[in-house]
């Protein structure tokens, strides 16, 4: 724990480079294969998920750790690994084509070719599988249910994981020193768990707040340490991911509903107003319950995938100013990597900081829910 | 756009380890973690509940003590009082006792020197009688040695005696 305090400035300099470091590999790699470098597609390469953890392009060799695919399809339960469906051959739109008698697609196949998209096509028993823009389609148009480990999904594994073994073992400490003052990982804990337990919980909640703190303690942790995790070079952009942001608010708001008294449901569908504002407040009161948890999903997916943006943006300036000229990259890089520098610690304080923010509206939301009677007629 | 539209696998996914995420930790890390804290607070909110207890027994001990030892100093100072006082009065009256003893017994010396006195005087005095007879005497027979001063008188105590 002392050791970590005393070198966290070095320890995030540290990350900051290799990523950058990172990034300049990957688009380095792109550059070598005789391709325009192109800065739109190697940032939504990085924050968008992958059926691959693509580490890092050395040139020719493409560095990348396999993760497994799993589909259901109309024949059944189809479990591989990425690295078949990355290495299968290469597919050619017109031949597809006619072998499966697919005639509309002609003008679709123009717009395609012309926008460089190609795709690749794996054979696995019965099933025929396209792989393009890392979606996977079936040959013949039958659906494919894709159930695979993204790199997002492994990354919230990796970030579970890490959770189960520091909370865990916080909480063999609770029992090891009880009574006692903290130790180690437990006093770096101690007051974040507090400060939600009493700041977070108890001030927005109230009476009940008890119950809601394990759950509000897990969303915190849950986003901070994914947070952390996309920071990490080479790490999943998961928090900076929709369907991710939309299952932690999705869970807010069944929490908010499930838990929700009288009191809210007269506080939006009986106002204390008079009938004609009645007219305007209900709706506005009732679009209410779901803006709230949409506000938290597009919040959070937009601060995390904004901060990988104009990082990515900013180490992409050096390619675009190197393709120029040669020399023009000595005076862009050192810039753009002190400006990236600063994002990048600018992002770990987001990186609390959204989960504080998520963490503090869903207390919110859940004390405006088990508000009591009493002080709502009190307040009008 | 592919990047606000949420994929069906992550979203199954990520539900399912986010539910599996919140009971683990709810079962194995926030109960007893929750627990420890509250007991350990518990425990030091006593702990300073007993101190301050403590604290103000000691010190109605302390003004118990102080008020024994004003109530002890009080009476040692009415003892001391009392013994003076009666030291006093036994001084006074063996003073007195003293008095008229030494009063008696020098009225008794008086009397017996008085005593002694008169029967000194009385012996002195018979003494003295006895002495000047025989001065008298023995002046009368120097005086009277000789015819012509026997005669002499004689003739003086007639004379005498024609005055009278």
């Amino acid at each position: 724990m002392h050791f970590f305090s005393r070198n966290i400035v070095k320890i995030s300099f540290i990350l900051v480079l290799l990523f950058n470091i990172s990034s300049l590999a990957y688009a380095g790699g792109g550059d070598k294969k005789d391709e325009k470098f192109n800065p739109g597609e190697m940032i939504m390469h990085h924050i968008k998920d992958s059926h691959e953890w693509h580490l890092i392009t050395l040139g020719e060799t493409h560095v990348a750790i396999p993760l497994p695919i799993i589909l259901y399809t109309n024949n059944g339960l189809d479990v591989f690994f990425s690295h078949d469906l990355f290495s299968a051959k290469k597919g050619e739109h017109k031949e597809e084509h006619k072998e499966s008698g697919h005639k509309e697609g002609e003008h679709k196949e123009e717009e395609k070719k012309d926008a460089h998209h190609e795709f690749q096509v794996l054979e696995r028993g019965k099933n025929v599988y396209h792989f393009s823009h890392d979606k996977i389609t079936m040959a013949d148009g039958t659906p494919v249910w894709d159930f695979s480990i993204t790199k997002n999904v492994a990354s919230l594994l990796i970030s579970v994981v890490l959770l189960i073994i520091v909370f865990t073992s916080i909480a063999k400490a609770y029992k090891k020193n009880a009574g006692k003052a903290p130790k180690g990982m437990q006093s770096f804990f101690e007051p974040l768990i507090v400060f939600v337990r009493d700041e977070i919980a108890h001030k927005n909640i109230g009476q009940n707040a008890d119950r809601y703190v394990p759950y509000l303690l897990t969303v915190f942790f849950f986003i901070w340490f994914n947070n952390m995790l996309g920071l990490i070079p080479g790490g999943a952009n998961a928090t900076g991911n929709i369907a991710v942001t939309l299952v932690l608010a999705f869970f807010t708001f069944i929490i908010t509903l499930f838990s929700a008294k009288s009191t809210y449901w007269k506080h939006i569908f009986a106002p204390h107003v008079p009938i004609p504002l009645m007219i305007i407040l209900i709706p506005i009161e009732f679009i209410g319950i779901f803006t709230k948890p949409f506000s938290l999903m597009v919040r959070l997916f937009a601060n995390i995938m904004a901060g990988h943006v104009i990082i990515l943006s900013l180490i992409s300036l050096i390619f675009i100013f190197g393709a120029m000229s040669a020399v023009s990259i000595y005076g862009v890089a050192p810039l753009s990597i002190a400006f990236s520098t600063a994002m990048m610690g600018l992002e770990m304080f987001v990186a609390i900081l959204q989960a504080y923010v998520f963490t503090m509206l869903t207390s919110m939301y859940i004390g405006q829910a088990v508000e009591e009677p009493h002080h709502e007629e009190a307040h009008h | 756009m592919d990047l606000i539209k949420p994929e069906f696998g992550l979203l199954i996914w990520q539900t399912i380890i986010f539910l599996m995420i919140i009971f683990v930790l709810g079962k194995y890390a926030w109960k007893p973690i929750l627990s420890g804290l509250k007991d350990r607070e518990d425990s030091i909110a006593s702990a300073l509940g007993e101190a301050e207890k403590a604290r103000s027994e000691m010190q109605k001990l302390t003004s118990d003590n102080q008020k024994l030892l004003d109530e002890a100093r009080s009476e040692r100072e009415k003892i001391l009082k009392a013994a003076q006082k009666t030291a006093d009065e036994l001084r006074e009256e063996a003073k007195a006792k003293a008095t008229t003893e030494v009063n008696k017994m020098l009225d008794d010396a008086r009397k017996v020197i008085e005593s002694e006195k008169q029967t000194a005087i009385t012996a002195i005095k018979e003494q003295v009688a006895i002495l000047s007879v025989e001065v008298a005497g023995k002046i009368l027979r120097r005086e009277l040695d000789n015819k012509d001063r026997q005669q002499l008188l004689a003739a003086d105590i007639i004379r005498e005696l024609k005055l009278n």
